[in-house]
Parts: structure tokens; C-alpha cells; sequence
């Protein structure tokens, strides 16, 4: 057996349940260990040409005009030794009326010095829609620096829809900055959801930006922080246009000595759109635990559960 | 045989005492209602016994099954047997149904999930992975909440208005889980302020200005709701310290 294949299926059990299901020939999956690519598949209609960098990849995906991608595409990223800087350099172009949903696993174990770095931008016709979660899975430790910056372009009529999870392991050092222009009847959702612990460092930016009449967004964030964990949200929406329409929500739990701060800006410049924004910072809501307490839960019990609802 | 015995309990909040030398004895397996006046102490008593936070600071005893409470916090009373509906069910943004219900469940299945909700008139095909949010009404919430007690098989339940923001048809069934939860051996006190809930009870004892002033046969009771207050002749004010020293 290749090293390359047995380095693939290591990184596809790091990810445990999440790597069970990437199989079958109508599955297009991509799995990249440092700078090197261990594995691929493509289906019709779906392209991802890819070079290796010195320290990391640089991948086109193109998503064919009027393609209908039916299962979700699996990218799995990641490194399994200690140390080491991951670059994922992506250009997506989606073409019109296309359709692709994307399940792109970060998967980091034993990181005790990693730096995971991606520079995408994103491109998505009129009519088309792609859409594209990101789950993290790191190890104890907490030593992963994750840095995402993602630029998206929205045609008219086009929707994007983005999830970033991190959930299992340490959060490490996140600076996540997500930025997309939104033309005429596109619609946006932005959403992350991310568990700090230990001295977890997470500063999330969204933004978006309603230039096209009749467009939608809604960014929203819910974090739980404990121990000496710190965050820092900064959500933006604008909008420029008539019946442009846009939320901005934030929602985190704190606990221990954790430190959390939302800054949502919203900027109106056209007298018939309309952006609302919420954020909620606090403890555990009273109420939610003193029902699960007197059920018989624990109060650490209580509150992982609280937390498990706030971000599923 | 009582199962949950208050002697002389005695509650201040916010510089007022709202219970006030309460003492009362409910019998296990029977179904009690609990009515009185707004600001009778009612609620603050359900949640004196549950020992809810801000409420644990009582004078006088409280003895569930023969052993005292005092110092146990909610979730050891809720092992001993003890648990509460609230008059408005808390949302729980993202939390699934089944997740919620199976958290406090004795029987920690998926059948038994789906049991419970069935009881309480829900579909558990629609509801097992909805979230308890504002998605849900108040009505199908207060079901969830009940669906969960009767996954928990409880010794003592403390429902607070349980007919709040219920309609006839849902009131009806949780009549008939008075009925089943009574059969496993349940305690069952209700908090309430109407008539139908009432006649559901076994016994009924009447509150006001912090103590049990009167008990007995639920049509004795009753009488409280057809004379406008009688035979309680308190002014429905709780009582500042200063005042509550002189009676």
C-alpha cells in the first residue's frame, strides 16, 4: 500500500464519524495532508485542478454552468504531526445556475505547533448556489493558528450559504475573516459556531455587503467560551440598496474567566433596506439550568447541554 | 403517609416575607391543589421545596420522604424524586426535543421518547428533532416539559398553573397523565387559579399571605372561588418584616 493512501485513510480516522461517509463513486472527495494531495475523486461537474505549493496547495474548483453536484463534495484538510504550516490557496469559480454543497474537514490531532492558513475566493454566478461547511477537529492541545480569509462574489439571484465549526478539541488561535459582495435578489448566511477553551484566542470577522436590490443576509455567531478563553465577533452588514434585508445576530455563552466581546456594525444608505442586529452575551440563562437541574442534571451536565443546543 | 412535611417554613424576599410560618403535610400518591390569591406565596413555595437558586435561604424545615432538604441543591432533590413544571417552559435555542427529554429520562431511549410525547399528544415523528425553542408555541412547549417529567418517573411533581396557555383538548389530556402519573405512585401538587383544575385534585389546601389557612375536601375549597375570597378574610398584601413580626 502507497505511504500517500495510508496517510489519506489516517486522516480520514482522525475525523472518526465525520470520515465514515466519504465514499461511493458519485461522491467527489479531495483529501490534501500538508502539501501533498493523498487522494481524490471527481464526478461530472465538478473540477478541482490542483498544484502543490512548497508549504501547502493551491486548488481551482470550477463548478460546471447548470451542473447539479447531488452529494456533497468532502475536502479533507489537515496534518498529523505536531508541527507545520498548512496554505490552502482556492479560487471557486460556480458557474451559472450550478449547484454544489461542500464539506471541507480541517483535521489537525496532535497539533502542537500548526499553522492552517486559507486564502479563497470565491465566485458565484447568477443562479447559482454553492454552499460550504467547514468543520474543525483538533486535538487537546490547542496549538493550531487558523486563519481563513475567504472573499466571496454573489451574482445576481445567487446564494451562498457558509458554516465554520469548532467544536471538538481546543480552538487554539482562530482569526477568521469572511467578507462577501451581494448582488440583486442573492442571499447570504454566514454562520459560526465555535467552543473556546483553555486560553483559546478567537476573533471572528463576517461581512457582508447588500449592493443589489432585493438582497439578503444574515450573519450569525454563537460561541462558548470557558477557562481563560477570549473572543472578539465583529459582524458587519451594509446595504446600498431597495429592500435590501439583512440580520446580524451574536450569541455567547461565558463562563470561568472567559472573555467575550461582539462589536455588530450595521450601515444603512438606501431608505428602503433595513438591517437589524442582536447580540447576547451572558452566563448560562437561569432559567434553562434550574429546568435542567431539576431534572436531575448535574450543573456541568446542564450547561453542555445548553451549550450543545446553542450550537447544533 | 405524608411524603413532603413543611414546619413553621419561613421565606424572605426582597425584604418582604412571603412565606410566613407555613407548615402543611401532603399525603404520597395523591394528587393536591394548591390555590390562593397573586402574591399568596403559591409559586414561592414550589420553588422553596424544589430549592431553586434565590430561594434556599427559608427558616423552618422542609422533610421530603422523612429526610430533610435543607442544603440540598436542585439537582439533588431532582435524584431524590423531586421535580417542577413551570407556569412558562424555558426555550432552549437548538436544543432538540428528544435531546431534552431524554436528559432527565430514567429510561435514557429513543422509545421511551417517543412514548412519553405520545402521552402528551404529540406526534413523535413531528416533534423527536424539533428544537424547544420560540419555534414552538407555549402550549406544545408545557407538553414537552410534561413529556419530560413523565420520562423522569418522579416521586413528588410541583406543577405550577398547569392549565396556563393550554387548550381545552391538551387540559384534558394532562388531566388523564394526573391520572396515570397518581397510578405510578406520583405525588402531584398543583398551583392553579381555576375551577376545572381544581375538581382534578384529591385535596385542596388554600393560601394566603404566606400560610395554609385552610384544607380539606375540594368541594370545601371551592367555595373559596364562589365567595370571592372567603373563608380568607387577609388582605392580599404580603407583609413588610415589621408587620409580619406583629401577627
Amino acid at each position: 500500500m502507497s505511504s500517500a493512501v495510508e496517510t489519506a485513510r489516517a486522516l480520514l480516522a482522525s475525523l472518526g464519524e465525520f470520515g465514515e461517509h466519504i465514499t461511493g463513486d458519485d461522491v467527489a472527495h479531495l483529501e490534501v495532508h500538508g502539501n501533498k494531495v493523498v487522494g481524490s475523486h471527481l464526478v461530472p461537474g465538478f473540477d478541482v485542478q490542483v498544484e502543490e505549493l512548497d508549504d501547502g496547495i493551491e486548488a481551482h474548483i470550477r463548478v460546471a454552468e447548470g451542473a447539479r453536484i447531488a452529494k456533497p463534495v468532502h475536502l479533507c484538510f489537515g496534518m498529523l504531526p505536531q508541527e507545520g504550516l498548512q496554505h490552502i490557496v482556492m479560487k471557486v469559480d460556480v458557474e451559472a445556475g450550478s449547484f454544489a454543497s461542500v464539506q471541507a474537514h480541517c483535521t489537525f490531532p496532535n497539533a502542537i505547533d500548526i499553522t492552517h492558513k486559507m486564502d479563497a475566493v470565491v465566485s458565484i454566478a447568477p443562479g447559482a448556489t454553492y454552499e460550504y461547511f467547514e468543520r474543525h477537529l483538533h486535538g487537546k492541545e490547542g496549538g493550531v493558528l487558523v486563519v481563513p480569509k475567504t472573499r466571496v462574489q454573489l451574482g445576481e439571484g445567487a446564494r451562498f450559504k457558509t458554516e465554520f465549526e469548532l467544536i471538538k478539541g481546543r480552538a487554539g488561535v482562530i482569526d477568521f475573516d469572511y467578507e462577501a459582495d451581494c448582488a440583486a435578489q442573492s442571499i447570504l448566511e454566514m454562520v459560526a459556531r465555535i467552543i473556546g477553551r483553555g486560553h483559546d484566542t478567537v476573533t471572528i470577522h463576517e461581512t457582508g455587503h447588500l449592493r443589489g436590490e432585493g438582497a439578503r443576509a444574515v450573519l450569525n455567531t454563537y460561541m462558548a467560551l470557558r477557562d481563560d478563553a477570549r473572543a472578539e465577533v465583529f459582524n458587519t452588514l451594509t446595504a446600498s440598496a431597495p429592500y435590501a434585508r439583512g440580520h446580524v445576530d451574536c450569541k455567547e455563552i461565558v463562563q470561568d474567566r472567559a472573555l467575550a466581546k461582539a462589536v455588530p456594525v450595521v450601515e444603512v444608505n438606501h431608505p428602503l433596506a433595513h438591517v437589524t442586529h442582536e447580540a447576547a452575551i451572558g452566563s448560562v440563562d437561569s432559567r434553562q439550568l434550574q429546568t435542567l437541574l431539576s431534572r436531575g442534571l448535574s450543573e456541568d451536565k446542564a450547561t453542555d447541554l445548553i451549550i450543545e443546543g446553542l450550537l447544533s | 403517609m405524608a411524603i413532603l412535611e413543611l414546619h413553621d417554613v419561613r421565606l424572605e424576599l426582597g425584604g418582604r416575607r412571603v412565606l410566613n410560618g407555613l407548615s402543611v403535610a401532603f399525603w404520597e400518591g395523591h394528587v393536591h391543589a394548591l390555590i390562593g390569591p397573586n402574591g399568596a406565596g403559591k409559586s414561592t413555595l414550589a420553588s422553596t421545596i424544589m430549592g431553586l437558586s434565590g430561594y434556599t435561604g427559608y427558616e423552618g424545615e422542609i422533610f421530603f420522604d422523612g429526610a430533610n432538604v435543607r442544603g440540598l441543591p436542585v439537582d439533588q432533590r431532582a435524584r431524590l424524586g423531586i421535580t417542577m413544571a413551570w407556569q412558562e417552559p424555558a426555550r432552549f435555542e437548538g436544543l432538540k426535543v428528544d435531546r431534552f427529554i431524554a436528559a432527565g429520562a430514567k429510561e435514557k431511549t429513543a422509545g421511551k421518547v417517543r412514548e412519553v410525547l405520545a402521552k402528551v399528544g404529540l406526534d413523535p415523528d413531528v416533534y423527536m428533532r424539533r428544537a424547544v425553542d420560540k419555534t414552538l408555541s407555549g402550549g406544545e412547549r408545557k407538553r414537552i416539559e410534561l413529556a419530560g417529567i413523565l420520562a423522569m418517573e418522579p416521586r413528588l411533581v410541583l406543577m405550577d398553573e398547569p392549565d396556563s396557555g393550554i387548550d381545552v383538548e391538551a387540559l384534558e389530556r394532562i388531566f388523564d397523565l394526573l391520572g396515570d402519573m397518581k397510578a405510578a405512585g406520583a405525588t402531584v401538587i398543583m398551583i392553579t387559579h381555576s375551577l376545572a383544575v381544581l375538581r382534578h385534585a384529591d385535596h385542596a389546601f388554600l393560601m394566603c399571605n404566606g400560610r395554609i389557612i385552610d384544607k380539606g375536601a375540594v368541594g370545601k375549597i371551592a367555595g373559596y372561588f364562589e365567595n370571592n375570597c372567603l373563608p380568607c378574610d387577609h388582605v392580599n398584601i404580603p407583609l413588610s418584616e415589621e408587620e409580619a413580626v406583629t401577627v
